[in-house]
């Protein structure tokens, strides 16, 4: 019975321990979201087919308004960084370009290594105001290919 | 409910117990369950695959320099690189410190030149994968690396106009060649440059700026040279690459290449040591900075090491959006969009890529650390930094605040020891 105890004690250890870098289970993943103050609402689209460890790569940017109306003449300024490990992107990204329909880019994207980062954005304009929206991405390696 | 966890344990045991006992008497069952001991899950064969050699593309291209790729630039760099000529006392060649019989390093703790180095020398093979140069990022380009040391007194003591006038003696043809005629250097000093001696200093003012930019303009050819020539060094596979290259395909007979401690060091390597955190992809290096604790060289003075260059890697005349730069400023992502302002980089030096690393000791930034053994142990351990905030403790934290109440990673000496035997099949 001590054995088990013990068995039992050490299992829930490793499971704590794993706990801790994987991301958390219930994280909303959405890259599709209304700002804190439901001032506007914000979309982010990678544009690269897969993101690669240690690459830069861009974003675009969609801000609308809840109702959907295109917001233009946006600032948007970028921060981010691994929750878990207490460190920041390793890049200062930023909104380089406005490309019209409500649509930014965002450049200098990079993540250094796998897990659960924060992309956090602080969106500003003329007619609606300052807000902040925080994204949630999980960087993951490909599947391993027999190659 | 208690029930139903105690029979559940029960039953497990049982289970247990009675695979023992079947691989007790069956020797071919007993072989497949060694097999299977070692056997990785999906999520880490991911990750031994991403470890593999093989996976590494090549070194992106740097816009900065336009020779880069030429081989007459590489075949002219690699003769400079051996050319003890290329100091101020004609002894320090850059193989001087960078030696290809040592993987391009001269395991010492801090390099000796004219003088000493405060820094350990760093090997050379991939560099070009790095988007900073130096321990502390200071440089944004393999050509832009190399002109530093050309010019610190401590090193090889030289200055730009001296290295025109070498040029022009001994590697004319080659140097117009490629890069068009060297200045008319009749009836200026012997030396002159902008961060020599005094005298050197003085003449270098007393210079036109017209003669000013030429001779820079050559002195910074020099350094494209002598990258085109250190893009061409590469890693060979390991030992790890062929076990790895066996894991992923599936190839029973191939894990034979590491031993059950080895394996065991590899499993902790991407599990339980984190050691994966910094140390990833094929060459073992997230080319980022992190400040993990690691004291300065015999009690000195603390090294602040990223956070003292985020300003002058961004004024250097050599960088990537200067004027002896081929890059327009669009191509400088690295640059135009570097980390400005980090409390993290204060004291934070670049994750060295491990290939090789059991045949390199000393270990850190300024040879701080003798052996591999003394290493794994200083990240067991986790000290604080003298200068900014390690990040070893931060690892161990499952979310910020809680972090600060949690242990860092246990590793046992054994467990220690296994490390240790995985870093030498690197």
């Amino acid at each position: 019975m001590k054995h088990s105890l013990a068995l039992l004690l050490s299992l829930l250890l490793c499971l704590q321990l794993g706990a801790c870098m994987t991301p958390p289970q219930n994280l909303d993943l959405s890259l599709s979201k209304p700002t804190v103050q439901d001032k506007y609402r914000v979309t982010l689209q990678p544009m690269v087919a897969a993101i690669a460890i240690n690459q830069l790569h861009a974003w675009q940017v969609q801000v609308t308004s809840p109702s959907g109306e295109p917001v233009l003449h946006a600032r948007i300024a970028v921060d981010g960084g691994m929750p878990q490990h207490g460190h920041g992107l390793p890049t200062q990204p930023a909104v380089t370009q406005e490309l019209g329909g409500g649509r930014y880019l965002m450049e200098g994207m990079k993540f250094s290594m796998t897990g659960w980062w924060e992309i956090k954005l602080k969106l500003d304009s003329a007619e609606r105001g300052a807000d902040a929206v925080t994204f949630n991405k999980v960087i993951a390696l490909p599947v391993a290919s027999k190659t | 409910m208690q029930m139903c966890r105690r029979c559940l344990l029960i039953w497990t045991l049982a289970l247990l117990g009675v695979a023992l006992l079947a691989l007790a008497g069956l020797p071919e069952l007993a072989v497949a369950g060694a097999i299977r001991a070692q056997a990785w899950s999906e999520e880490e064969l991911a990750v031994l695959s991403s470890l593999r050699l093989s996976q590494l593309p090549p070194a992106p291209a740097d816009p900065s320099n336009r020779f880069e790729s030429s081989p007459a630039a590489a075949a002219l760099g690699q003769r400079l690189f051996f050319d003890v000529r290329l100091s101020s006392n004609g002894a320090v060649a850059c193989a001087s410190c960078h030696d290809p019989a040592r993987q391009f390093q001269d395991g010492r703790a801090t390099s000796v030149g004219l003088g000493s180095g405060s820094r350990r020398a760093m090997p050379i093979a991939a560099a070009a994968h790095s988007p900073w140069l130096f321990w502390d990022g200071r440089k944004d380009s393999l050509w832009s690396q190399a002109l530093g040391p050309l010019e610190d007194a401590a090193e090889h003591g030289g200055n730009r106009l001296r290295f025109a006038r070498l040029l022009q003696a001994h590697y004319r043809e080659p140097y117009e060649a490629l890069f068009g005629p060297l200045p008319a250097l009749d009836g200026l000093p012997q030396d002159a440059g902008p961060l020599g001696s005094g005298a050197e200093r003085a003449a270098w003012q007393a210079l036109d700026a017209t003669t000013r930019d030429a001779v820079t303009r050559a002195f910074a050819n020099l350094g494209k040279a002598l990258a085109a020539y250190e893009k061409r060094l590469h890693h060979e596979a390991s030992r790890l690459d062929g076990y790895l290259d066996g894991v992923v395909a599936g190839q029973p007979t191939m894990p034979a290449a590491l031993d059950a401690s080895e394996i065991n060091g590899l499993r902790l390597f991407i599990g339980k040591a984190r050691c994966i955190s910094c140390h990833n992809g094929p060459l073992f290096t997230d080319q980022h900075f992190h400040n993990t604790g690691v004291p300065p060289r015999n009690g000195g003075a603390a090294d602040r090491g990223r956070a003292a260059t985020l300003a002058t890697v961004r004024r250097d005349e050599f960088n990537c959006l200067g004027p002896y730069s081929d890059a327009v400023p669009g191509q400088c992502q690295e640059l135009r969009f570097m980390v400005r302002q980090d409390p993290t980089l204060e004291g934070a030096f670049k994750t060295p890529g491990l290939r090789g690393v059991a045949l390199r000791p000393p270990y850190m930034h300024a040879g701080q650390i003798a052996t591999l053994e003394a290493v794994v142990r200083h990240y067991a351990e986790a000290p604080h930094a003298a200068v900014g905030r390690s990040e070893l403790r931060h690892r161990q934290g499952c979310e910020n605040g809680a972090a600060q109440a949690l242990q860092p990673v246990e590793l046992s000496p054994a467990e220690q020891q296994d490390l240790v035997a995985f870093l030498r099949t690197l």
